[in-house]
């Protein structure tokens, strides 16, 4: 426990940080829409001409207009791109980190096995991931009581539990490669984070690109799915625990032997 | 039972020699020295030995314990200074203690105090406005805080002024005088022959001697210093010839009746024939595995 608290402790700012920004964010997009929602209607038809662009984003499954609609777009772009981000440089240096500056020998100089120090810091990633989707729902649940919409309480819940979702499949993965690099890794993880952003938004053009949806954790907090089927895919949450479980393993097998120089 | 014993410990980074063969053994209690200049090897046996790296042949045992698969229980007795100390930005020096002794579940707080008295360790910096010396003090104190049976010390005094190294010195004796056992690596030939009992001689990876440190010094190599003669007379054998101050020296490996009954023709005021100081054996057993 001592080293998941200490984890928890030289961090809190960063957590502090990246949760008041991403709540900003999204208590703002909240915040606007009233007065978006007047000129909703000229924007709806320009999304409606802009073809491709308007599927990309699942904007054409949308009703921009609505205020779940409207929510599930901003949410996506704010949380998803934020959240991702955070889950990602989290997980990347949670190990790695260590050795880039120096600490992994005083860590690992302690009488704690290895297998400890990868499970409490992961115990200690995944609170904060939780720690950051808490306060973010909490502030923008705020805010929509804040302007009187009306929202979908059960979709308002999915999409904030996909993403969650989401997170903790990013940090896993970036965790499990955390534990193969010497560096800092926050390019690879960040790049990684913008790839799975960037294969979810191709496999909105057509129907053939479709399975990369798989492959994407952004394939199940799609807001348009989300808010017409009012139940989160299965199929890709499967593939998304595989990678979550694959994850954590690699990071098991790998540190414990790792040479630490 | 033996502090340390390594059998043909090896360790290959990919296809680079970290170290080779290397066969030490290390009594409970003693005090001993590794001695080698940078890159010789001992920060990888360190390294090994604690389990930071995984052997790639050989053996090992710290305490009586594999070092592979009981690293856990070695550590719990071991206190280890690295030669280079990192610790977690924004923390002062009391919490990094603090830090040290909850990973240990150990409560060593008077002691800390002690030892952070005795080497005048501001406990209340943070660690990243701390100079490297001082850095070394916190490193010396996480690894002594909690009385470990051995102290496993990588270059400890580089960055300490020469009272602190005194001092630190002087600590190390009294753990040592308690049973403690202590295993330092370093290059200064001068702190290995003033305070260790044994010592072991690395280069490129490999030992090329260990045994007691007077022991290692009887290479049957002389230093034969001649007072009142400056010029070298032609002795066979006699080599690293020093003219100094109106006296010439040099090291000498042959038959010593050959030597006497040469310096015999040769007048001179005084003469000095000893055992060479560490440093020259050091650079003796250099030459002869150059020589190979």
């Amino acid at each position: 426990m001592g080293l998941f608290f200490h984890e928890l402790k030289r961090n809190r700012l960063s957590l502090l940080v990246w949760t008041g920004v991403i709540s900003f964010m999204l208590a703002i997009c909240v915040l606007i829409y009233p007065e978006m929602s007047a000129q909703m209607g000229d924007i709806s038809e320009v999304f409606a001409d802009m073809g491709s662009f308007t599927a990309a984003f699942g904007m054409d499954e949308l009703d921009f207009g609505e205020f779940m609609g409207f929510f599930a777009v901003e949410c996506g772009n704010v949380l998803g791109m934020g959240g991702a981000f955070f889950a990602a440089v989290i997980g990347i240096c949670a190990l790695s980190g260590e050795e880039k500056e120096g600490t992994a020998e005083f860590l690992l100089a302690h009488p704690i096995s290895r297998k400890k120090v990868i499970a409490a810091k992961l115990c200690a990633v995944f609170f904060r991931i939780t720690v950051m989707n808490l306060t973010v729902a909490a502030i923008t649940v705020l805010s929509v009581l804040i302007i009187g919409e009306k929202a979908d309480v059960k979709v308002m819940a999915l999409i904030f539990i996909a993403y969650y979702i989401m997170q903790i499949e990013i940090a896993a993965v970036t965790f499990g490669i955390s534990a193969f690099i010497k560096g800092s890794g926050i390019g690879i993880g960040l790049g990684l984070a913008v790839g799975f952003y960037f294969v979810n938004i191709i496999s909105n053009l057509t129907k053939d690109l479709e399975f990369l949806k798989y492959i994407t954790p952004f394939g199940y907090t799609e807001g348009a799915d989300i808010v017409s089927n009012e139940a989160l895919n299965m199929g890709y949450l499967a593939v998304g625990a595989l990678a979550f479980v694959a994850g954590i393993t690699a990071a098991f097998l790998k540190y414990p032997k790792k040479d630490i120089v | 039972m033996k502090a340390i014993e390594t059998a043909s410990l090896t360790k290959y980074y990919k296809k680079e020699r970290g170290i080779a063969d290397v066969s030490l053994s290390v009594e409970t209690g003693d005090f001993f020295g590794f001695i080698g200049p940078n890159g010789a090897g001992k920060s990888t046996t360190i390294r090994t030995l604690l389990g930071f790296i995984t052997q790639t042949g050989g053996t090992a045992r710290v305490l009586g314990m594999d070092n592979v698969k009981e690293k856990r229980n070695i550590l719990e007795k071991v206190g280890y200074l690295p030669s280079e100390n990192s610790f977690y930005r924004g923390m002062r020096v009391f919490e990094i203690l603090k830090l040290s002794q909850s990973l240990r579940r150990k409560d060593c707080t008077a002691r800390a105090k002690e030892l952070c008295e005795r080497l005048e360790l501001d406990t209340s910096r943070k660690v990243e406005e701390l100079s490297f010396g001082n850095r070394k003090k916190v490193g010396i104190v996480c690894a002594m805080q909690h009385d470990p049976l051995l102290y496993i010390l990588d270059e400890p005094t580089s960055g300490l002024d020469p009272l602190m190294q005194r001092e630190f010195y002087s600590i190390l004796k009294e753990c040592n005088e308690r049973g403690a056992t202590v295993f330092l690596s370093s290059h200064v030939l001068s702190e290995v022959a003033r305070y260790c009992k044994s010592a072991a001689v690395i280069k490129d990876g490999r030992i090329l001697a260990c045994d007691k440190v007077e022991r290692l010094g009887h290479t049957g190599v002389k230093r034969v210093t001649l007072r009142g003669v400056s010029v070298m007379p032609v002795i066979s054998g006699a080599r690293d010839i020093k003219n100094e101050n109106e006296s010439t020296s040099f090291l000498y490996s042959g038959d010593i009746k050959a030597l006497l009954s040469k310096l015999s023709e040769v007048s001179f005021d005084d003469i000095i024939i000893a055992d060479p100081d560490l440093e020259e054996v050091f650079m003796h057993y250099y030459a002869k595995e150059e020589g190979r």
